[in-house]
């Protein structure tokens, strides 16, 4: 172990991390607000990074990809919230665990039979081509421009959460849903927007993913559970929650290889499981939710 | 001979007819002695004009498409031996119309990667059809499973692909028998090769997968090169089977000081992997080695990456330029499914054929008389050249490719992402007989 090196993991642990925020920032909307343990969030993940796929091959933009992946998802998500979700808002929570988890299955299994097993390659975008010296390694340029992109995608999140109307209803619904209700706010109707949202989000990342993992029906398996250790850490329900909660499971993965490779994936879980004994409602939870 | 007593019978009469007939006893047990007892599925499993053979794959999970081609290799495999066709034959034993006259029937499942859901499937296959064997996996942890379920339940086990020297190794099997090249046989194939592209006193540095077979390779890999060519090894970046994102562990790789960089990664992983490595300046730092190259993954990663980077395979279609078997079985392949096969499809349609061999030279299914013609070390002229079965262990003797890739200028059409370099001559990689397998019983 050496002062670059360490530096470096800190580093790498940031860009982890970001994509990780991403994901749980739609996942602990989607809990948060609408109660709902959505186990399908995974399959949101691969649902957008092949959409991208497709999206790029057609216009060999990658900002254009990066918008089909979302907007894919979005609309895949309001259907699915429509068609399925919405009937289980008053089931007991193993009830929507089991359908969540079922309708992933089936979208990943639907991309399976459409696509194939084999990994499909999402090229790095020419802005992001080659790697920088950082001063002390090399580092590939697009995985810090994510850093970028996972910023603005913040900052949007942000703006609409604490900035725009439905984010009141989203952030009060979260707080105390019965309340809102007795004021006479739909909430249900912000539900369908709320987890069209939450499942953008998970499809964005899978599009900004992809050109650094390969693209394959099972990418998002590891990011599902990975996902759920992030707002377990962070809090449901908190947007700073899950920025926080996605840093810290960044820097865990990345530091922890550097000394016990293999317990990387382990030491989220050892994580988690302080908090949960620890305080229990993650660092920036929201108490009140039942 | 019974004594039939007189109508009228005295005690003495009685005395004598007893002592005859508790002579003759022994004599009605004498014919059941002679014959097999029934053991597994046998002979209640034959007794109709088909038999059962259960296959699983991993159609889901990291190995999918490595999955997928290896159940076309079974899927071809049957159809011959049913039909005709391919190295049906060729084999002279094989003569199309079924294993010993009786169809082969067969139902598939996916494995999802993990042993106990093979293990579960099988089971049933073992249970509700009958099977009379069992094959298929990409995974040597599967095979592990499976090969213990074979000779728990006494059902023959033809190993799928498993690369770990364990399989036939330390948890060998009477009832398994495994035909990939072993990690031992597969670094034993490869170091020479090595030393002449990268000469001795190198430094080196792997990434495993956490399980059996990543442990296992970098363990052989690791072993021989520092016996043979000196090779300092600088330790191991141990990832979880599945992992998408190697970043963490790739930054320990580019700043080890290494030369070589050892990539056990399988299936997904090793594509995921290598297009990882080459982000972090790893290909440009140091050479990269993949001792046991998949399938598909020239073709997912690209031949910018995988072009110049050595290894072994069980088998690479260009065989068929020179090995009468390996083109018919190339052939036969591509007219069915309009792609080239890949190993592990070579994998089970050689297991088929090689089993149905030894069915009908033991001429009974058997299980204990099939393990022994298996045994007898019969050689057959396979896609690979001779091959055979060692006794001692069940592991396959066969020649091992060592394989490099090709850059994109040099491939002469879409499926030629290797070069065999050179076929690395069977006799010669065995593990030696050090007793780590010890083969339970037949019964």
């Amino acid at each position: 172990m050496s002062w670059p090196l360490l530096i470096a993991q800190v580093f790498n642990g940031l860009t982890l991390g970001a994509l990780l925020v991403i994901v749980a920032m739609g996942l602990t909307i989607i809990y948060g607000a609408l109660g709902v343990v959505n186990f399908a969030h995974g399959a949101f993940y691969v649902l957008g990074a092949y959409a991208g796929y497709i999206a790029y091959s057609e216009t060999n933009s990658f900002v254009l990809a990066m918008a089909a992946g979302a907007v894919f998802v979005l609309l895949s998500g309001v259907v699915i919230e429509r068609g399925l979700i919405r009937f289980y808002y008053d089931r007991p929570k193993e009830d929507q665990i089991l359908v969540t988890f079922g309708a992933g299955i089936v979208l990943v299994e639907a991309i399976r039979a459409i696509f194939g097993g084999l990994a499909q390659h999402l090229p790095t975008p020419s802005w992001g081509e080659g790697a920088v010296h950082l001063g002390i390694t090399y580092y590939p340029t697009y995985r810090i421009e994510v850093l970028g992109i996972v910023a603005v995608a913040l900052l949007l999140f942000y703006v609409v959460l604490y900035r725009t109307r439905l984010g009141l209803i989203v952030r009060a619904g979260i707080e105390d849903p019965l309340i809102v209700d007795m004021l006479g706010i739909n909430v249900r109707r912000t539900f369908l927007t709320v987890f069209g949202v939450g499942a953008a989000a998970a499809g964005l990342a899978g599009v900004v993913n992809a050109p650094i993992v390969t693209v394959t029906p099972d990418m998002g398996a590891d990011v599902l559970v990975q996902s759920f250790v992030v707002i377990v850490i962070g809090g449901v329900g908190s947007f700073w929650g899950a920025v926080a909660g996605g840093l810290i499971c960044g820097e865990i993965l990345a530091l922890t290889s550097m000394v016990a490779p293999s317990y990387s994936q382990v030491m989220l879980f050892a994580a988690m499981a302080l908090v949960l004994v620890l305080r229990p409602q993650g660092l920036f939870g929201v108490t009140g939710r039942q | 001979m019974i004594e039939r007593p007189a109508k009228s019978v005295s005690r003495r009469r009685v005395l004598k007819g007893a002592a005859a007939a508790a002579s003759v006893g022994p004599f009605f047990h004498a014919p059941k002695a002679f014959s097999q007892e029934a053991i597994g599925n046998w002979p209640a499993g034959v007794s109709g004009d088909s038999v059962f053979v259960g296959v699983t794959s991993p159609l889901t999970g990291a190995y999918s498409a490595d999955g997928a081609d290896h159940l076309r290799g079974y899927q071809l495999a049957i159809e011959h031996l049913n039909g005709g066709g391919g190295l049906v034959g060729h084999i002279s034993t094989l003569k199309g119309n079924g294993v010993l006259g009786k169809k082969i029937d067969y139902k598939y499942a996916d494995t999802q990667l993990k042993p106990n859901v093979a293990v579960q499937e099988q089971t049933t296959y073992i249970t509700s059809n009958k099977a009379i064997m069992i094959t298929g996996c990409v995974s040597s942890a599967t095979a592990i499973a499976l090969e213990a379920l074979a000779q728990r339940m006494h059902v023959l086990n033809m190993v799928g692909a498993s690369g770990a020297d364990e399989t036939t190794g330390a948890d060998c099997q009477r009832y398994g028998f495994r035909s990939q090249p072993g990690a031992y046989m597969a670094a034993k194939a490869l170091t020479p090769t090595l030393g002449k592209l990268y000469g001795k006193n190198k430094k080196m540095i792997f990434l495993v997968p956490d399980y059996a077979y990543g442990h296992s390779v970098e363990h052989a890999t690791g072993t021989l090169t520092q016996q043979e060519l000196d090779w300092k090894n600088l330790g191991s970046q141990v990832c979880p089977l599945g992992t998408t994102d190697y970043s963490s562990f790739l930054l320990n790789v580019a700043n080890s000081g290494a030369d070589i960089f050892i990539n056990v990664c399988f299936g997904g992983d090793a594509v995921a992997s290598c297009k990882q490595a080459k982000q972090f300046g790893v290909l440009d730092k140091m050479k990269m080695v993949v001792p046991n190259i998949s399938a598909f993954q020239a073709q997912q990663t690209g031949a910018d990456i995988m072009g110049g980077v050595p290894g072994t395979m069980d088998f690479w279609w260009t065989l068929a330029e020179k090995n009468q078997a390996a083109k018919l079985f190339v052939d036969a392949f591509e007219k069915k499914f309009d792609a080239k096969p890949m190993w592990c499809a070579h994998i089970a349609y050689a297991q088929m054929i090689v089993w149905a061999d030894a069915v009908e030279r033991a001429k009974s299914f058997d299980p204990v008389a099939v393990i022994k013609a298996l045994e007898e070390g019969h050689k057959l002229a396979m896609p690979l050249g001779e091959v055979w079965y060692r006794a001692t262990d069940h592991q396959q003797v066969r020649d091992v490719p060592v394989v490099m890739g090709k850059k994109q200028s040099e491939m002469k059409n879409k499926d030629d992402y290797f070069e065999i370099i050179e076929m690395a001559p069977g006799p010669g990689l065995m593990p030696p007989d050090a007793g780590t397998c010890k083969l339970p019983g037949y019964t």
